[in-house]
């Protein structure tokens, strides 16, 4: 299943990615997040509890109409909205998982 | 038998029947979104109540049902939460309920994690949380018929005896759809067993890592086909999430409630108050002591009167916010608003309740409930009774209609209208200005809570849960704010009502009142802002509804004439202010804390007077320094 090498050059931060981005959640690095409402470890264990773990297949739906904020981002099963700057912790592959 | 599973003391000083005192209680928990609501209205019914618990502003409901095997229990409906971690006040009662902790409660006998049968991913991991809590867990996968029709097949015999938990399914929405689950209660209770120690405690991300994983785990096996997004909700989100269309539909489906909550509530409103006024008449004719008489008439009429003419407002406004959480769309508007109103320190969340704050701060405030986080709602509540209300609009018409002339400027626009508007813009403008400098007042020490929630499907409205909520709100209302409110109206009545006028006097009643005194005792106060003492005596009835201060300066000024006085009132004025004392009257009441019937429902909602005396004093702060600055200004530009 994660056939995708860690050290790929294709990884991108959720923060950044654009509206119809399929990647799948490579890691959390909330040293990434850096302008987040929260500490590292509280934003980790809430990005965790929303479903944003390693592995999880996630895709950009929607984003906001200014400065493209925020974002609604279909992990898995669910649909989380959040800001860019806490969803910069969460660190994607791209070309996303063929079903 | 019911199983010695009634471990817990009974409650000391909790209403209800001694009876129910002694039956087991379940206690619902699960995602926010997963229809536990539904299911806990279709368990219980009408035999539900909702409070608050001690001391914060989270909602309690409880409620009583009646198994197959005729067991009597008590159900108590906890805050959605994807973790017992507890971030919030909400889920902080849903940690304590679930633990135990919750010294004026019972603790729960069975736990009952309602799911999202479609949606089960996140429910899973929670159920692994519950299991270590040491009380019997039961899952009930709730909305089971709306996976059904997408495909999803769930094995919940293999999911059962994977967990370790008895699992079961439930339709709250359909006759006969928690028949499983009742039964399921009867086996759990019935069985004598009351779990292991508790091993609790608040995982960390490791922790929490690997229980998504296991979750994930259970999830390959026992569910086909779940993870594709609900192709209607994918539809519905091409518009309705849409950068621009999606803006547009939330603002058209806010002048719906704005309007709904303005015009439509009118008509009920004015038949519940002729209702009263003549209820008020009849007793006014009764054969009883003057005094007892006034006082049914005016203060306990009245102020019953007072409170229960909101109630289409708030029917109304309970109606929409009701339909629209339960249609999924509220995530959604707060997606939507949140880069808006966030750059003014309010959650997305706070739209409605302030849009609803332009009819009347009171359905406004309760409507704060929608927002989790208990600093934005606060921030919320503070900044409502900014909005301009209308009552404040008798008060504003008349100022202006007697003050401002009637011309046109620019070619198109009326200065009176021009007056008006830039009294509704200062009110907003204020409440923006406030909800930022409280958010860094307040909060500062602690960290902004972040954007962050789920959008469930889309879910077409159960006619039966929105009716029992709205019923639900209508009660806590009319009982809650009743009490507060016509306490302070009868205050308001003393004040204005005694001591009595002589015989044979000849100024009105109002003059010899401790109304008056107060008028002219803070006159020395109010001089700088042009207010003379009948102005001041005018704002102590208007405490009761502002409006009432159109009428009471009739009564100063001594103009008979009942209702269609406004006119003659506004001629007199003209005569007695200058152009500056009117606009500063007009400068106060942008701010002023002008009703104690908000003042009592924030101390209602938010459960303490500290918050109500914020409110009240912040307000009157505002309030004296506009009046000041314009009565200065305008005064030394002659309008004197």
């Amino acid at each position: 299943m994660s056939d995708h090498p860690l050290t790929s050059d294709r990884t991108i931060a959720l923060g950044e990615a654009p509206v119809g981005f399929r990647g799948r959640i490579l890691a959390l690095d909330v040293d990434r997040a850096q302008g987040a409402g929260l500490p590292g470890h509280e934003l980790e264990r809430r990005l965790i509890e929303l479903g944003f773990v390693e592995g999880a297949d996630v895709e950009l739906l929607h984003q906001g109409l200014f400065g493209g904020d925020p974002i609604a981002v279909r992990v898995a099963a669910s649909t989380i909205a959040l800001r860019r700057r806490e969803a910069m912790a969460v660190v994607a592959s791209s070309g996303g998982s063929i079903p | 038998m019911n199983g010695v599973v009634d471990l817990a003391p009974p409650p000391a000083g909790t209403a209800g029947p001694l009876s129910s005192l002694s039956a087991p209680v379940v206690a619902l928990v699960g995602n926010p979104n997963c229809g536990k609501t539904a299911l806990f209205n279709a368990l219980t019914g009408s035999r539900q109540k909702v409070a608050n618990y001690p001391g914060v502003t989270v909602e309690k409901k409880t409620g009583q049902l009646t198994t197959p095997a005729g067991r009597a229990v008590r159900v108590v409906d906890l805050p959605g939460t994807y973790s017992l971690r507890a971030r919030s006040p909400d889920e902080e009662i849903t940690r304590d309920v679930v633990l135990g902790r919750l010294a004026s409660d019972v603790s729960p006998d069975l736990i009952v994690c309602v799911a999202d049968a479609s949606n089960l991913r996140l429910a899973l991991r929670l159920v692994l949380e519950l299991k270590r809590v040491g009380r019997p867990v039961l899952l009930s996968l709730n909305m089971m018929d709306i996976a059904r029709k997408r495909g999803i097949e769930i094995d919940l015999e293999k999911l059962a005896s994977a967990l370790g938990v008895p699992v079961v399914s439930s339709i709250a929405v359909r006759r006969g759809g928690t028949d499983e689950l009742l039964a399921g209660l009867d086996r759990a209770l019935g069985r004598d067993v009351t779990g292991g120690p508790s091993d609790w405690h608040a995982p960390d991300a490791r922790e929490l890592r690997r229980a998504q994983r296991e979750a994930d785990r259970l999830l390959r096996l026992v569910v086909q086909n779940e993870g594709r997004l609900d192709p209607g909700t994918a539809r519905a989100d091409a518009i309705l999430l849409h950068p621009v269309a999606g803006i547009v539909v939330l603002l058209a489906i806010l002048f719906v409630v704005f309007q709904a909550v303005f015009a439509w509530a009118r008509p009920l409103m004015d038949l519940i108050s002729e209702v009263f006024t003549w209820f008020g008449a009849l007793v006014g004719a009764a054969p009883l002591p003057e005094i007892l008489r006034s006082f049914l008439k005016d203060g306990v009429i009245a102020g019953v009167g007072s409170v229960v003419v909101f109630l289409p407002q708030i029917v109304i406004l309970f109606f929409f916010i009701l339909l629209l959480e339960d249609l999924g769309y509220m995530a959604r508007a707060a997606f939507l608003m949140d880069k808006i109103m966030g750059g003014a320190g309010l959650h997305g969340r706070a739209f409605i309740p302030l849009l609803s704050s332009f009819a009347c701060a009171i359905p406004g405030i309760m409507a704060t409930r929608v927002i989790d986080d208990r600093r934005d709602r606060l921030t919320t509540i503070l900044v409502a009774p900014l909005m301009t209300c209308s009552a404040r609009i008798p008060v504003y018409t008349l100022i202006i209609s007697a003050f401002v002339p009637d011309r046109e400027v620019w070619g198109f626009a009326g200065l009176q209208g021009l007056v008006m508007f830039g009294l509704y813009a200062s009110g907003i403008l204020a409440a923006l200005g406030v909800s930022f400098v409280a958010k860094r007042l307040f909060w500062r020490s602690e960290a902004g809570e972040p954007f962050m929630l789920e959008l469930p499907d889309y879910k077409i409205p159960q006619l039966k849960s929105l009716a029992l909520g709205i019923w639900a709100r209508a009660l806590a209302f009319l009982k809650r704010a009743g009490t507060t409110i016509l306490s302070m109206m009868i205050l308001i009545w003393v004040l204005a009502s005694f001591p009595m006028a002589p015989q044979g006097a000849t100024e009105p009643a109002i003059d010899y009142s401790f109304a008056a005194m107060i008028g002219h005792a803070i006159e020395p106060l109010t001089r700088p802002l042009g207010f003379n003492w009948q102005i001041n005596v005018a704002l102590i009835p208007g405490m009761a509804a502002r409006e009432v201060a159109v009428g009471a300066l009739g009564t100063i000024y001594s103009i008979d004439g009942g209702e269609s006085a406004a006119e003659k009132i506004g001629q007199v004025l003209a005569g007695q202010w200058s152009l500056a004392t009117a606009l500063a009257l007009l400068a106060w009441y942008v701010f002023a804390p002008q009703c104690a019937s908000t003042l009592a429902v924030i101390r209602r909602e938010t459960g303490s007077w500290k918050w109500m005396a914020v409110t009240f004093f912040y307000m009157l702060a505002l309030a004296y320094a506009a009046a000041l600055l314009v009565f200065q200004v305008a005064a030394a530009f002659g309008a004197s």
